[in-house]
């Protein structure tokens, strides 16, 4: 089971990529969808049995690497937090790939496209399946890979090649963080296997690196170093630059990439590593401190943009915030459960705004849209939902996960707690904002697009909408469902479980005994409730101390009751500027024109980066370039040619085909070597 | 003054050396090339004779005639191929023939 959820997308992927031609288009979209669709409910099942059968398990597949102490086995390790991430991954992907069959149905290369779809998913997978970080790394890196051709996939166009450039590229600054991280954890653990780590985790919570001359706690720069890949792949402030470039993939790889699974990869490594994290508190505050300021900045610059899919991106970015500042604070289980709900509506604006825009000829501009709601009821219901998800109004996916998230900030009470929950709560109003100012500009208001794609404008087919419902479906209750298993309920202390310490192996007989003796608590937590406590298992570890999801159901009333008033105020102020007084927003935009233009220029993040890197990179390149062709080239190969050229070229010359030449030479030497044996060495005769 | 052996010899060498210069220096014309090398001929034929008679040997003085004879057969030959030459290439000049370099 565990391996037909992890590699049915890695058949498609092979299928639809070696035998398109022969498959024809509509054979491989069917069987890469079908494929997915396999995996999606392979991991439901899964997810049923894991969770509420409290069975983690590993399944060994091959060994890998085996050198001296250093072992590398291909696993997959399907715990609470894998599994839940699987289900995730796989469902938001069928959903994609059905709907891509409609999106690309006017595209030249459908088979391309499919299969890349599924690789992807398959190294997604990989990645939160894996049971080592050379296993993770491998995902992760795959997952970098398809990402990269998935943006790059019109690759007649210039800017999309650029975009694809630009976001591997990125990513690599983060890979080498996580590449460090690893080798960091190898030194420390000697080991690379996530159970040999995490069980050791509080025994090595003291050591202390040797850096040039300096001591540093051994956790705080595994944390920070891993971080920086996460910083990379998650599109956190400072390398968050690839994120909206990348909106030049087709949009529903940007629903399926950008939204619901690739950037979760840096959430995903740091709940899963929240064993190390709890005992380097200094890395953690990093992490809330930059979530929080990624989750304002990116509101910020969203509430700025025309394009319809860079809204919705860095309100991605924004989330993504959350997700962040929520980790930071120990609220594992509160970003996880996040990343879930942001999942569905996410993907569902998404693939929404592709709705939208294959509705209006490919066009993404929003100053270009508006009037159409009339037209395509169906995507405008769809995208209300959507947005209400996203804007946390009550009862909506959002609205539970985001609400967690910013108590659990304030229930921190820390200074850099509280600061990300202002943050949040200031990103959350203009979350609202955008979101609404996005529907009214896009669905509201006089037509401004040309009669030609006015005339043009229809509902997307039915095999485009089936995956927008059921995502719709997931936006509207995935938060209400899964509340209380993700964060709800009971204490999640180690003592509470700890006889749940069951990842099972070909026999699990002997845990089982083991978990029978053990103290008498073992007799009411063999029996599943659907709390938190028992949801989790053992795949995410907070210290009691620090177990802020606990304490945000005891937070102030007017805490909890922020986000809303704050959202509802957002979506008001979006109705007053863009839709009751037009002309307001231009008046605005006058007024704080420095802070619109800030914004609008998106923090002048890619020209500082320009300035600073790109063009010292470009200067060192050159400076490369011609040291590589004059000084390595010049002395190497191509001086010791260019020697022996010139020195053939020397004989040559002594080659006249003049006969007295020869004839010269042939006396002179003929003199040259009687002279030598009679004058210089007679003894020879 | 008695002409002795040294003297014959200090014949053949600048006789020896004015072909050899012939054949160097010579620009003009191929069967200059030709005369010069019936020169050296001679030149060594001078020597043999003049050490036959001066060591008392005929050895020398055969040897002499077999060069003088195997000379002019040289120079029928070289004259034959002189004139091929000149019909195919319209010229015996040294300096036009260069065919020799690769």
């Amino acid at each position: 089971m565990e391996i037909i959820a992890v590699f049915a997308p890695l058949l498609g992927f092979l299928i639809a990529g070696l035998f398109g031609k022969n498959l024809t288009d509509k054979g491989a979209q069917f069987v890469t969808c079908l494929f997915v669709i396999i995996a999606a409910v392979a991991s439901s099942l899964l997810f049923y049995d894991v969770i509420f059968g409290m069975a983690p398990r590993v399944v060994p597949l091959a060994s890998w690497i085996s050198v001296g102490d250093f072992t590398v086995n291909w696993a997959l390790r399907v715990d609470q937090l894998s599994v839940i991430m699987m289900c995730v991954i796989t469902i938001v992907s069928s959903c994609v790939h059905v709907y891509s069959v409609g999106y690309m149905s006017h595209d030249s290369a459908k088979a391309r496209f499919m299969a890349y779809l599924s690789l992807f998913t398959f190294a997604m997978l990989m990645l939160v399946t894996a049971d080592n970080l050379l296993q993770l790394f491998f995902g992760w890196e795959g997952v970098g890979l398809a990402s990269y051709l998935l943006i790059g996939f019109w690759n007649k166009k210039d800017s999309a090649n650029a975009a694809s450039m630009k976001a591997f590229l990125v990513n690599r600054i983060g890979d080498f963080g996580l590449a460090l991280g690893i080798m960091a954890t190898f030194i420390i653990f000697g080991s690379i296997e996530f159970d040999t780590i995490f069980n050791q985790a509080a025994d090595h919570a003291d050591q202390t690196f040797s850096f040039w001359g300096g001591e540093y706690h051994a956790y705080t720069i595994i944390g920070l170093l891993l971080f920086m890949g996460a910083v990379g792949k998650s599109a956190q402030l400072g390398l968050h630059v690839w994120l909206p470039d990348a909106m030049e993939g087709p949009t529903p790889v940007s629903a399926l990439i950008h939204a619901a699974t690739m950037v979760t990869a840096g959430i995903f490594l740091i709940a899963r590593f929240s064993p190390i994290y709890e005992y380097a508190p200094i890395a953690l505050q990093t992490i809330c401190i930059f979530g929080g300021l990624t989750a304002f900045v990116a509101a910020t610059i969203g509430m700025t943009q025309f394009d319809i899919k860079r809204v919705i991106a860095y309100s991605t970015m924004s989330q993504l915030g959350y997700m962040f500042f929520a980790l930071g604070v120990s609220a594992y289980e509160a970003a996880m459960f996040h990343l879930v709900t942001h999942a569905f509506f996410k993907a569902l604006l998404f693939l929404g705004a592709g709705s939208v825009i294959h509705a209006m000829s490919d066009e993404q501009d929003m100053r270009k849209m508006g009037g159409i709601w009339k037209k395509i009821p169906a995507t405008y219901v769809l995208m209300w939902i959507g947005s209400l998800a996203l804007a946390g109004v009550p009862f909506f996916a959002g609205y539970y996960s985001k609400d967690m998230i910013l108590e659990a900030a304030f229930a921190d009470a820390s200074w850099f707690g509280t600061m990300a929950f202002w943050l949040g709560i200031a990103a959350a109003f203009m979350t609202a904002f955008y979101s609404w100012r996005l529907i009214i500009m896009t669905f509201h208001g006089k037509p401004r697009a040309e009669e030609k794609v006015m005339a043009h404008i229809h509902e997307s087919p039915a095999i485009m909408l089936i995956p927008l419902f059921v995502l719709a479906f997931g936006a509207l209750f995935s938060g209400k469902l899964l509340y209380d298993g993700f964060v709800g309920g009971g204490h999640h202390y180690a003592s509470d479980y700890a006889v749940h310490d069951t990842i099972k192996d070909t026999d699990h007989s002997a845990v089982k005994i083991d978990a029978h003796t053990n103290t008498s608590a073992a007799a009411d937590t063999d029996k599943f409730k659907f709390e938190r406590a028992y949801f989790w298992g053992e795949s995410v570890k907070v210290l009691p101390e620090n177990d802020t999801v606990e304490a945000a159901h005891n937070v102030p009333y007017w805490v909890k009751k922020l986000p809303i008033v704050i959202g509802a105020l957002g979506i008001l102020c979006a109705y007053i500027i863009y839709m009751w007084r037009e002309g307001l927003a231009q008046k605005f935009v006058r007024i704080f024109r420095p802070l619109h233009s800030l914004f609008y220029n998106k923090w002048y993040f890619d020209e500082i980066y320009n300035a600073v890197f790109t063009r010292q990179a470009f200067r060192l390149g050159a400076l490369f370039k011609w040291s590589d062709k004059h000084i390595v080239d010049g002395l190497g190969p191509d001086g010791v040619a260019a020697l022996a050229h010139k020195f053939a070229k020397g004989l040559g010359k002594m080659q006249s085909g003049f006969l007295f030449h020869y004839a010269f030479i042939m006396i002179t030497s003929a003199v040259g070597i009687l002279t030598w044996f009679l004058i210089i060495k007679p003894h020879l005769f | 003054m008695i002409i002795g052996l040294e003297h014959y010899l200090i014949l053949a060498a600048t006789l020896f050396t004015l072909g050899i210069f012939g054949i160097f220096l010579n620009r003009k014309n191929m069967i200059v090339i030709l005369m010069s090398i019936e020169l050296m001929l001679l030149a060594v034929n001078i020597n043999f004779v003049a050490f036959s008679s001066f060591l008392g040997d005929l050895t020398g003085q055969i040897f002499a005639m077999f060069i003088l004879t195997v000379a002019a057969a040289e120079a029928a030959i070289g004259l034959a191929i002189l004139v091929v030459f000149f019909r195919n290439k319209d010229t015996i000049a040294v300096e036009d023939i260069s065919d020799l370099k690769g």
